[in-house]
C-alpha cells in the first residue's frame, strides 16, 4: 500500500510539477472518497428496493421476487437493465430542460448528504462542524426537483402531485428541523461526530423519546412514503409528479427516493440511536459500523413495516397532524430540554 | 368599485385509464384546488350490448351472459336469472338445488366483499389488504372450479336448479373454509376497522341519509349502509332463504366507514348462512325432473333414446317458455339484481332488462362528491363497489 502511494507519488510529482500536483492530489484523492462512499450507497439502495419487495412480500404472505439469481438476488440489476433499456418519453408540450433536470435535482441532494455522515470516528467524508445545519439545508433542495417535474410534464395529476409534495415536504421539514434542535441543544454541537460522542452515556432516544417518534415520523413524509405518499398516491394521482416519468429519468426519482430513506434511517440512528455506539459497553469489541448499520437497517425496516400496514392520509389531515400536532409537542419539548439543562446545571 | 375574485377551477380526467377507476370508470372533476365542485360519471365503456344479446339466444344460452355482468359475484347474477326463467315456468327446484345455490350465492358474496375490501384497501392504501383477501378468494375460486369446472364465469345454475352435484369432498372442504373464515375476517378487522388512519379516511366522507338512498334507488349494502333494513333475501326470499336464519346488519350514519362495516358483518351472517345450509342440506335431485326443461342425466342418455332426444332438443332448440311478463330480483351483493323478462312464447326471451345496483349507486357520486377533496373521490367509489360490466351491460 506504502509503496502504492509513494510510486503515484513520485510519478505525479513528475509529470505535473511540484506547483501543481499538491492540488491535483487533493481533487483525485476526494474524487476516489466520493467513489468509495456512493458505491456502496448506490449498492445499498439497489438492494434495499430488493429488501423492500421481499419483506413487504412476507408480511403479505406472497414470496417476492426470486426469479433473478438465487432468492432474488439480481433482480436490482435486471430492474436497471430494463430501466436503461427502455425508451424516455417525452411529454407534448413539456419544458424538455427542466423535465430532464427534475430527477437529478432530486437524486443529487440525495447523495450529496452522505458528505457528512460519519459511520465512525474516522469514517467520514467531510467532518465539518457543521453537519447537521449542512443536512437540513441540502434536504430542503429536494422539493425544487418535485416541484419542477409536476409543473414541466404538463399533467395535471403531475402538478397536483407537486404542489402536494411541495406543501407536505416545507411543512414537515420544519417539524423535522424542531426535532432535531433539542439533540443539538443536549450535545451541544452541530457536529454529527460530537452529537454521538456525547450519547456515550445514555442515548438521546430516552430522554428525547417524543421527539425521536416525531422525527421517525416526520422523516416518512418528508420522503413521501407511506402512509404520507399523497404525492405519489396512486389511486388518487397515478404516480404524482412522475407520472410521466419514464425509463431511467423515473428511476432516477426513486435512487432520489431510497437514498433519501437510508439517509435519514442513518441520521435518525446517528442523532437518537446513539450512532457507531454499541447498547452495552462490552459490546464494544464489535466494530461501530456494524452497530450504526444496525441500527439504520432497522429504522429502514420500519419504513416497510409502516408501508404494508397502514392506510395513505388525506392531504389536510396529513397537514393538520403535521402543524397542529407536531409542531407544538416538538416546541414544548425544545422549552423542556432547555428546562431540563438549566436545573441540572449543564448550561 | 368592488373588488372581483376570480375564481379558477380545473378539470381533471379521472378514468378510464385510472388505477382506481375500477375497470373503466370515466369522472370528470372539477376541482377547486383539491377540493371537488363538480363530479359527473361517464359510463358506456365496456357495453357489450348483454340486453340485445339475450333476445338472440335460448333461455339456456343466455346464462353464461350473467356471469359477464357483474364479474366479480358472477353465480349470484346467475340467479337472478334462472329464478326469472322459472317463475315464468312455474317451477321450482328441489330442495338440495336450493340450498347448493344458496351456498354458492353465499360464496360469491364472499367472494365480492372480499374484492370490496381489497380494491377499498387499496385505494385508500392499505396494500396488505389486497394481498390478504385474494388469498381467501383463492379459495372460493377453487370450489367454483371445483363444482363447475370454470374459475370465474362458472355457468353453474340451471333453470330447475343446478348443473351438477356437489363433488366429492366439496362438502367437507366448504364446511373448513367456513369454519375458519370468521378469524380471518377478524384478521382483516384488525388492520382496518380500528385502524386511525382508516376511520379518518372513510368516517363522514360521502354521507347519504336514509331517504336520499331510497330517492335514488340505493339497494343492497348502500342502503343498508345508511340505516335502511332492506334485504330481498328476507323482504322476498327465494330458494332456500326463508329456512335461514341470518341478521340483517344496518348502518347508522350512512358514510363510507358504515358501508365497509356493513359489508364485513355481511361476511361474517354469508358464513353463518352457508353453516345451517350445509347442516340442512339433504341428499337427493338437483334438477328439476322433467326433462323437457332440464338436462337428462348423461347415464340415462346412453341407453335411453327419449333422454338423447331430450337432450338434442334442448341443446339445439332449447325449451320452450310460456307468454308472459315477470321479474325476478335477488339480493345480490351489489345490490338488487333483477330481470324483467318478456316472453312471447317459444325458446327466446321477447325483451329483457337486467336492473344493475351499480347503476343507481354510480349516480351518486354526482352528489356524495361535492366538497370533498380529490382523495375522497377514490374512496367514494371503492366504498360504492361498482364494477362495470353491470353498469354498462
Amino acid at each position: 500500500m506504502n509503496e502504492l502511494h509513494q510510486f503515484i507519488q513520485s510519478h505525479g510529482l513528475a509529470l505535473l510539477g511540484p506547483q501543481w500536483w499538491p492540488m491535483a492530489w487533493t481533487l483525485l484523492w476526494t474524487l476516489i472518497k466520493i467513489i468509495l462512499l456512493i458505491t456502496p450507497v448506490m449498492i445499498c439502495v439497489s438492494y434495499y428496493t430488493l429488501a423492500e419487495r421481499k419483506i413487504i412480500g412476507a408480511m403479505q404472505v406472497r414470496i417476492g421476487p426470486n426469479r433473478a439469481g438465487f432468492f432474488g438476488v439480481l433482480q436490482p440489476f435486471a430492474d436497471a437493465i430494463k430501466l436503461f433499456c427502455k425508451e424516455t418519453i417525452i411529454p407534448q408540450g413539456s419544458k424538455k430542460a427542466v423535465f430532464f433536470l427534475a430527477p437529478s435535482l432530486t437524486l443529487v441532494p440525495a447523495l450529496l448528504m452522505w458528505a457528512v455522515v460519519p459511520f465512525s470516528p474516522e469514517l467520514i467524508l467531510a467532518d465539518v462542524n457543521v453537519g447537521i445545519l449542512y443536512v437540513l439545508s441540502i434536504s430542503s433542495l429536494g422539493v425544487y426537483g418535485v416541484l419542477m417535474s409536476g409543473w414541466s410534464s404538463n399533467s395535471r395529476y403531475a402538478f397536483l402531485g407537486s404542489m402536494r409534495s411541495a406543501g407536505q415536504m416545507i411543512s414537515y421539514e420544519v417539524a423535522m428541523g424542531f426535532t432535531i434542535i433539542p439533540v443539538v441543544m443536549l450535545s451541544g454541537s452541530l457536529s454529527l461526530k460530537d452529537i454521538v460522542a456525547s450519547q456515550q452515556g445514555v442515548w438521546n432516544v430516552i430522554p428525547l423519546l417524543p421527539m425521536f417518534v416525531i422525527y421517525f415520523i416526520s422523516v416518512v413524509a418528508e420522503t413521501n412514503r407511506s402512509p404520507f405518499d399523497l404525492p405519489e398516491a396512486e389511486a388518487e394521482l397515478v404516480a404524482g409528479y412522475f407520472t410521466d416519468y419514464s425509463a431511467m429519468s423515473f428511476g432516477l426519482f426513486f435512487l432520489g427516493e431510497y437514498a433519501n430513506m437510508i439517509l435519514v434511517s442513518f441520521l435518525g440512528s446517528l442523532m437518537f440511536l446513539g450512532g457507531w455506539l454499541p447498547p452495552l459497553g462490552f459490546l464494544g469489541f464489535i466494530p461501530g459500523i456494524i452497530w450504526l448499520s444496525l441500527k439504520a437497517g432497522f429504522l429502514m425496516f420500519v419504513f416497510l413495516w409502516i408501508r404494508a400496514t397502514f392506510p395513505r392520509y388525506r392531504y389536510d389531515q396529513l397537514m393538520r397532524l403535521g402543524w397542529k400536532v407536531f409542531l407544538p409537542i416538538s416546541l414544548s419539548w425544545i422549552f423542556l430540554t432547555g428546562l431540563g439543562l438549566h436545573l441540572f446545571g449543564k448550561v | 368599485m368592488a373588488e372581483q375574485t376570480e375564481f379558477q377551477t380545473y378539470t381533471v380526467n379521472f378514468g378510464p385509464q385510472h388505477p382506481a377507476a375500477h375497470g373503466v370508470l370515466r369522472l370528470l372533476l372539477d376541482l377547486d384546488g383539491e377540493v371537488v365542485v363538480r363530479a359527473d360519471p361517464h359510463i358506456g365503456f365496456l357495453h357489450r350490448g348483454t340486453e340485445k344479446l339475450l333476445e338472440h339466444k335460448s333461455y339456456l344460452q343466455g346464462l353464461p351472459y350473467f356471469d359477464r355482468l357483474d364479474y366479480m359475484s358472477m353465480i349470484s347474477e346467475e340467479h337472478s336469472w334462472v329464478l326469472a326463467v322459472e317463475r315464468m315456468l312455474g317451477i321450482t327446484p328441489p330442495e338440495r338445488a336450493q340450498y347448493i345455490r344458496v351456498i354458492f350465492s353465499e360464496l360469491t358474496r364472499i367472494l365480492n366483499h372480499l374484492l370490496f375490501l381489497a380494491a377499498h384497501g387499496l385505494d385508500v392504501g392499505a396494500m396488505t389488504m389486497f394481498i390478504y383477501a385474494f388469498r381467501e378468494r383463492e379459495e372460493i375460486i377453487d370450489m367454483y372450479e371445483a363444482v363447475s369446472g370454470a374459475r370465474i364465469h362458472a355457468a353453474y345454475f340451471r333453470p330447475g336448479g343446478v348443473a351438477k352435484d356437489f363433488p366429492e369432498g366439496l362438502a367437507e372442504r366448504i364446511q373448513g373454509f367456513v369454519d375458519s373464515f370468521p378469524s380471518k375476517i377478524d384478521e382483516y378487522e384488525t388492520l382496518l376497522t380500528g385502524n386511525r388512519i382508516w376511520k379518518q379516511r372513510l368516517v363522514d366522507i360521502g354521507v347519504v341519509s336514509a331517504a336520499e338512498a331510497l330517492d335514488m334507488g340505493f339497494t343492497g349494502p348502500m342502503l343498508r349502509g345508511s340505516g335502511v333494513a332492506w334485504d330481498l333475501r328476507k323482504a322476498e326470499p327465494y330458494d332456500a332463504y326463508d329456512r335461514l336464519e341470518f341478521d340483517i346488519p344496518v348502518g347508522k350514519n350512512g358514510d363510507s366507514y358504515d358501508r365497509y362495516l356493513v359489508r364485513v358483518h355481511e361476511l361474517r351472517q354469508s358464513t353463518r348462512i352457508i353453516q345451517q345450509c350445509l347442516q340442512q342440506m339433504q341428499p337427493g335431485p338437483v334438477r328439476y325432473e322433467d326433462y323437457k326443461i332440464s338436462t337428462p342425466y348423461r347415464k340415462e342418455m346412453k341407453q335411453g333414446m327419449e333422454s338423447l332426444i331430450h337432450h338434442f332438443k334442448l341443446f339445439s332448440e332449447g325449451f320452450t317458455v310460456p307468454a308472459g311478463e315477470v321479474y325476478a330480483a335477488t339480493e345480490s351483493p351489489k345490490g338488487e339484481l333483477g330481470v324483467y323478462l318478456i316472453s312471447q312464447g317459444g325458446n327466446k326471451p321477447y325483451r329483457v332488462k337486467i336492473r344493475a345496483a351499480g347503476f343507481n349507486h354510480l349516480q351518486a357520486v354526482k352528489r356524495m362528491a361535492l366538497g370533498h377533496m380529490l382523495a375522497d373521490v377514490t374512496t367514494l367509489v371503492g366504498s360504492i363497489d361498482i364494477v362495470f360490466g353491470e353498469i354498462d351491460r
